[in-house]
């Protein structure tokens, strides 16, 4: 705690006393509603952070109040008051429950039909089993094993401290504080997230995987993820849990940033089902996330797939920018919306190095009063000689008051660099509905399965183990919007 | 005894247009019944009718299976009563495996039965057997639920889950159609595998061929809706040498 004490007196003289008062609060879980300077500091006192960090976040925090939250998204997002939300939350320990029977059935119910394992059901409704921190990332206890290895996989808090020279390099490489306003607004207040950096010539030894969630209310949430794959790496990593996260409506605005160099890949998955709120559209997640890789070296590849099933409003779109000769950028997505769910998604491939490929496909499935929206660039810069893009967008509409829309944004200077673009629209029919209830299989699960079909070429680009789970996810998300 | 199927004096709307016209027909356990009758006669209909499919209503009569009405049965639950349809155009399923697709067929059953979900191992083997029988091979069956399907192997793919659900009322609609000579075969010595004395079957049929495979007990005449004529076997052959012109001047 000296560290913090000290950092704290540094911020004491920098700007005279406290407005808020509540550094004499400091062993406290929170800090007070509000965002300001203050609260900046305190973030960065509270997770002992060097001076470099500290100016960073400032930065960003005066970038962001000269920005305007983005209005180009097809979407209504209601006014944020960011005032009334707290910034920071300590890693706490929640009241471990004894056993399941303490659990809301409803939830144990859900946890069923994706077919979590029991221990791991427990660990997810917070029976004692594990400790379960919020804001902070979960220890990994894969640690040791991978550090054999030469990997690194730690909180960025952590990083921050131990692998200075690494974070300073890279960090705002590829989303800089200023990018959008949203990832300003995270740069200035982020309170965890993921480090990964793997090694020349490392072929990363597992999946790596975190769980991100949320337990307390009117905690925004704005985690920071970097990974770095250096010559020759591979890595793959998964983010997110099919399990529901349930909350009140709440901010989440993180950033992720990928740098792959000469011959390296990386393999960036995402399973997102926080909470969309009811079938009123009341409550529900904000998730307003800038997600983004760099193909430095030549060859390096890129992949992100995502499967985003929650949330009341997704603003994402997963990008690439593939610098180097011959290198890679793929994004497989799979956006399903619901009831009053409401989604922007899509991605940017950004061809700079000669004979640069990627390819987008992208699945959207819109039911109930939901809008689903793919939102991609492809942009062929003079310097991509005989780069390719191969886009496919298919939209999948289950009743007739949701809607569907493609937006697709071609810029080409450079007159060797191909683009094919298809698209669809289609609905579930009728034909295919009757066969399958000929065969005996129920309504949901009808849809679940001929919707599955829809998105197959995404889902098969998931992690093995967890396909059986995101494609039960699919089915549940969908329950009642039949019949 | 009472009768596996029985349907009363149905009457049967597609929109606004009535398409049955008061339907009488009694099958026993283990009876296999042929219809036959021109193009646009019902025959597709009453196939649909008795699936229980939306937007085709119910005027009048009754449907009785094991002696309880299915009026009132969603298509799945009939299907799941026994109720199979093997139709005359198979649907395509894209990006649904074969195996995902069966496998979620005989577990609705094994789900309301109160049992356990089949296990996958021992499901694919005894999915490959099955069809190793109707010549269909292990690439087909990897494939997306009748997506590319020749209409030979869309036939052939409706017997296979046929014998897979052992259902105990299969209604065969123009199973023959789109078959060479070997092909129909094939299929007729699946079907004719699965004769039982538990199980009846409604081989709807525009053409006699095939009534050569499948051996019917009865023969009917559909045509504008009603059944013109019942007999045995022998109908069908009349039925080939002097067409379909005279029945309805029969009624
Ligand atoms: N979906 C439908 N909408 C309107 N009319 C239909 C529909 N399906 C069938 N029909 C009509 O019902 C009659 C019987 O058709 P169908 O049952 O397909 O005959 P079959 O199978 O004997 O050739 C035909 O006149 C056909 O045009
Ligand atoms: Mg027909």
């Amino acid at each position: 705690m000296a560290a913090t004490t000290e950092t704290i007196e540094q911020v004491k003289e920098a700007t005279g006393t406290y407005k808020y008062g509540f550094v004499t609060d400091i062993e406290s879980d929170k800090a007070p509603k509000g965002l300001n300077e203050d609260i900046v500091r305190f973030i960065s006192a509270r997770k002992e952070e060097p001076e470099w960090m500290l100016e960073w976040r400032l930065k960003a925090y005066r970038r962001w109040l000269t920005m305007e939250s983005p209005d180009w998204a097809k979407l209504d997002i209601p006014p944020i008051d960011y005032q009334d939300s707290y910034y920071y939350s300590a890693p706490k320990t929640v009241k471990k429950l004894d056993s399941l029977d303490e659990v809301d059935p409803e939830l144990l119910a859900t946890y069923e039909k994706l077919g979590i394992p029991l221990n791991e059901q427990k660990r997810l409704a917070n029976v004692a089993v594990d400790a379960v921190f919020d804001s902070v990332s979960v220890a990994t206890t894969f640690r040791e094993e991978l550090s054999k290895a030469g990997v690194i996989f730690c909180p960025i808090s952590e990083a921050i401290r131990d692998y200075p020279e690494l974070v300073q390099r890279y960090m705002g490489l590829v989303v800089p504080v200023g990018d959008n306003y949203f990832a300003a607004l995270n740069s200035a207040v982020f309170t965890d997230g993921s480090f990964v950096y793997i090694p020349k010539g490392v072929r990363c030894p597992m999946e790596l995987s975190t769980y991100f969630r949320i337990n307390e209310q009117n905690t925004g949430q704005f985690e920071r993820t970097l990974i770095i794959a250096e010559d020759e790496a591979y890595v793959s990593y998964l983010e997110g849990c099919t399990a529901p996260q349930r909350d009140e409506n709440q901010l989440h605005a993180a950033v992720v940033e990928l740098v792959a160099m000469t011959d390296a890949e990386i393999k960036y998955s995402t399973v997102q089902n926080w909470y969309p709120g009811d079938e009123n559209g009341k409550g529900g997640i904000y998730n307003f996330v800038t997600k983004r890789g760099v193909c430095r070296g030549d060859r390096a590849k890129i992949s992100w797939t995502q499967v985003e099933t929650g949330s009341a409003i997704t603003w994402k779109y997963p990008s690439c920018v593939l610098r180097g000769k011959d290198s890679v950028g793929e994004f497989y997505s799979v956006a399903l919306t619901n009831n009053h769910q409401q989604a922007d998604t899509g991605t940017k491939m950004i061809h700079i190095g000669e004979g640069s490929r990627s390819t987008i496909i992208s699945k959207g499935i819109s039911a109930g009063l939901s809008q689903n929206c793919y939102r991609g660039l492809v942009h062929m810069q003079p310097t991509a000689e005989n780069a390719r893009n191969f886009t496919q967008c298919d939209s999948l509409l289950i009743g007739d008051k949701c809607g569907a829309h493609t937006v697709p944004y071609i810029v080409s200077r450079n007159p060797s660099a191909k683009i094919e673009h298809e698209a669809t629209t289609s609905r579930i029919s009728e034909d295919q509905m009757f066969y399958c209830l000929q065969r005996g299989i129920g309504e949901e699960d009808a849809v679940s399965l001929i919707v599955n079909g829809f998105c197959k070429e995404v889902m098969k680009e998931l992690p093995m183990e967890f396909v059986v789970e995101a494609q039960k996810l699919i089915g549940i998300s969908l329950e009642g919007s039949v019949g | 005894m009472t009768a596996l199927l029985e349907i009363r004096d149905l009457h049967a709307s597609v929109g606004d247009k009535p398409i049955l016209k008061g339907i009488s027909l009694t099958i026993n356990p283990g009876e296999v019944h042929a219809i036959m009758g021109p193009n646009g006669s019902g025959k597709s209909t009453m196939s649909y009718v008795l699936a229980g499919r939306d937007g085709y209503e119910v005027t009048g009569g009754d449907i009785l299976m094991n002696g309880v009405s299915m009026l009132e049965m969603e298509p799945d639950e009939r299907a799941r009563a026994g109720m199979f349809l093997a139709f005359q155009y198979p649907v395509e399923l894209p990006g649904v495996g074969g195996m995902s697709f069966l496998r979620a067929a005989v577990n609705a059953r094994h789900i309301e039965a109160g049992e356990d979900e089949v296990d996958q191992l021992g499901f694919v083997k005894l999915v490959r057997g099955k069809a190793r029988d109707l010549g269909i091979d292990d690439a087909m069956l990897k494939r997306a639920v009748n997506v590319g399907f020749s209409g030979g192997e869309k036939k052939r793919y409706e017997i296979l889950q046929m014998a897979l659900l052992e259902p105990t009322m299969a209604v065969l609609d123009e199973t023959d159609s789109g078959l060479d000579v070997d092909a129909l075969r094939i299929v007729s010595e699946g079907v004719n595998l699965l004769r039982d004395p538990g199980r009846s079957m409604l081989v709807i049929t525009h053409y006699q061929r095939l009534l050569d495979h499948i051996v019917p007990d009865y023969v009917h005449i559909l045509a504008g809706g009603k059944i013109r004529k019942s007999g045995s076997k022998e109908l069908a052959l009349e039925v080939e040498e002097s067409g379909y012109a005279g029945i309805d001047d029969a009624a």
